[in-house]
């Protein structure tokens, strides 16, 4: 009985309360957004994206501007510039993302050795900080998922044929570019609402790891679809739920719960394939 | 685009069209036509500017010069090169084949017409009960004929295809020529879709269709393949001399050097 109290216990706090919903609910939303963020070789930019969106915040703060103002507009802005970029092809889409991010992200630390008073709020960019969010944060990524939901649905048939053979897709009447850019802004917004949840560094990650996670268990993409958020949610409501114990950052705790999923699913995708194999060889 | 009376309508014209990425013409002063249920083979050495030409026809690049008229409502299907497909991605056959239909808003899954719809064409085209496979899983041959199925169900009046026949085996190649010549087969027989493909094989596919277009950067000579593969043409086509011979009634290409595959074709013809 006493166990189960000492289990039940980070439940009073609110800040945990709202540390679990918003965890839950990133994971989710980040699980969503990365099956295309996987599916279309993006990982880079996720990353990239998350770094740029640090530059918006430090300017955000230094000004006195509101945080989703001055970082989602420099977000949003540098994703369609890496997108107008890289479909010019001149340059590789991997350089055009290190140039854009990283000369916004030195910008970033260049404000905060500069101005000291933004320091505070910069760290929470960088670094996450999941007990401290305010019902508006959670309010955010509530919104952004529900909004994320209701275009991906929406454009299913166009997402996915633009996804999977762009040529094709455009000949059949889809506007390739068109649905390129409502990537890269639901990507922008995710990144935007998350960041000051698990932070930059770690963002990257759990883009990734549902996605791939799911991927390992299915063959199809609509059943990816809605794997990949229920694996990102339980990613971090467990990691958030782990991390009040272990006395770990949350945002570290959520991707190592991630990664030991991914490890398992690798491990025995890695044995099923490897039967199968053996069972295609004696027919 | 009007077409002369009683003749096939023109389906599509390009006249003195030059393509380019941004920098010199990739193809120069092409002039084709193509006529309703006509099926076309276009051959040309690698970097002739095939796939090009292809995607002028299906309007994905716009010429710099000259232009394209297309019949009012034609609708175009294409099948890519399998080379192109990731087949790692994670999709099945019922997913591929579907997603090129129009959605019904906030309902991506296909409702029970639609499906029936699909399970028509899979079975049509000999892949009845692989709806929920993943592509990968399929031998060469279904694999084409899924993303032939694809274009199909958008029930095309011509279909482009680019290199259907490349790295596949003959037995695939056989499979893929029967479903291509069924659907081009006038109705009621057949669809009447007409059909423009690429392709490398002179002697296993170009020399059977009814007719080839030699093409490197331009139109070097268009007819029957009787007409078209002369030494003269291929020559100038893919800049090595070329020898050509009769066997069968059909005409078979040789390049310089096949003297042992001359030499029996020549037993064959005198037993």
């Amino acid at each position: 009985m006493i166990f189960a109290v000492d289990l039940l216990k980070p439940f009073s706090y609110e800040f945990f309360r709202n540390g679990l919903i918003i965890a839950t609910l990133a994971g989710a939303l980040c699980g969503l957004i990365g099956v295309f963020v996987v599916l279309r070789g993006m990982s880079y930019i996720g990353h990239g994206l998350s770094h740029a969106v640090f530059g918006g915040a430090a300017l955000a703060a230094v000004l006195n501007l509101n945080y989703f103002l001055g970082a989602g507009f420099w977000g949003l802005a540098s994703g369609l510039m890496i997108g107008r970029v890289s479909r010019k092809r001149i340059i590789g889409a991997d350089a055009a993302i290190g140039v854009i991010t990283t000369a916004s992200f030195a910008m970033g630390l260049a404000l905060q050795a500069r101005f000291g008073q933004a320091k505070r709020s910069i760290d929470a960019v960088l670094f996450g900080n999941v007990l401290g969010v305010f019902t508006s944060d959670i309010l955010a990524v509530a919104g952004v998922g529900i909004l994320s939901v209701v275009v991906i649905v929406g454009l299913y048939r166009k997402l996915l044929f633009a996804t999977f053979d762009p040529e094709v897709a455009g000949v059949s009447g889809v506007n390739v570019p068109g649905m390129e850019a409502v990537l890269m802004v639901l990507l922008s917004a995710t990144i935007l609402v998350t960041v000051r949840v698990i932070g930059v560094l770690l963002i990257s990650a759990l883009l990734v790891l549902p996605a791939v996670t799911a991927r390992l268990m299915t063959n199809s993409f609509g059943r990816m679809l809605w794997l990949s958020p229920v694996l990102g949610a339980i990613f971090g409501g467990v990691g958030m739920y782990i991390s009040w114990y272990a006395d770990i950052p949350s945002g570290a705790v959520i991707i190592l719960a991630g990664t030991l999923v991914f490890i398992a699913a690798y491990s025995a995708v890695g044995v099923r394939r490897r039967a199968q194999l053996a069972g295609m060889s004696h027919h | 685009m009007k077409s002369s009376p009683g003749a096939d309508p023109i389906l599509m014209k390009c006249e003195h069209m030059s393509c380019s990425y941004g920098g010199a013409p990739v193809i120069e002063n092409v002039d084709i036509s193509i006529n309703r249920g006509e099926f076309i083979g276009i051959v040309g050495p690698s970097g002739s500017g095939k796939t090009t030409l292809l995607r002028a026809l299906l309007g994905s690049i716009k010429p710099v010069h000259g232009k394209v008229e297309r019949l009012p409502g034609l609708r175009l299907a294409y099948v890519p090169q399998l080379e192109t497909v990731d087949w790692n991605f994670p999709v099945t056959v019922g997913e591929v084949v579907g997603m090129s239909r129009p959605q019904r808003l906030m309902r991506p899954k296909s409702q029970n017409s639609e499906l029936a719809l699909i399970e028509d064409v899979l079975e049509r085209l000999g892949l009845g009960g692989l709806l929920q496979r993943h592509i990968r899983e399929l031998s060469g041959g279904q694999q084409q004929r899924v993303f032939l199925a694809r274009a199909l169900i958008q029930k095309p009046d011509m279909l482009v295809l680019d290199e259907p026949t490349a790295g596949v085996d003959v037995r695939t190649r056989h499979e893929v020529l029967h479903v291509l010549a069924d659907l081009n087969e006038s109705p009621p027989h057949g669809d009447g879709i007409a059909i423009v493909l690429t392709t490398h094989d002179l002697n296993g596919l170009a020399a059977h269709l009814p007719r080839l277009v030699c093409f490197n950067r331009t139109v070097i000579a268009d007819g029957t393949p009787a007409e078209v593969l002369q030494p003269y043409f291929l020559e100038r086509t893919y800049g090595a001399p070329m020898e050509v011979l009769q066997h069968g009634g059909m005409p078979v290409v040789l390049e310089q050097g096949g003297d042992e595959l001359r030499n029996r074709l020549n037993r064959s013809n005198a037993s």
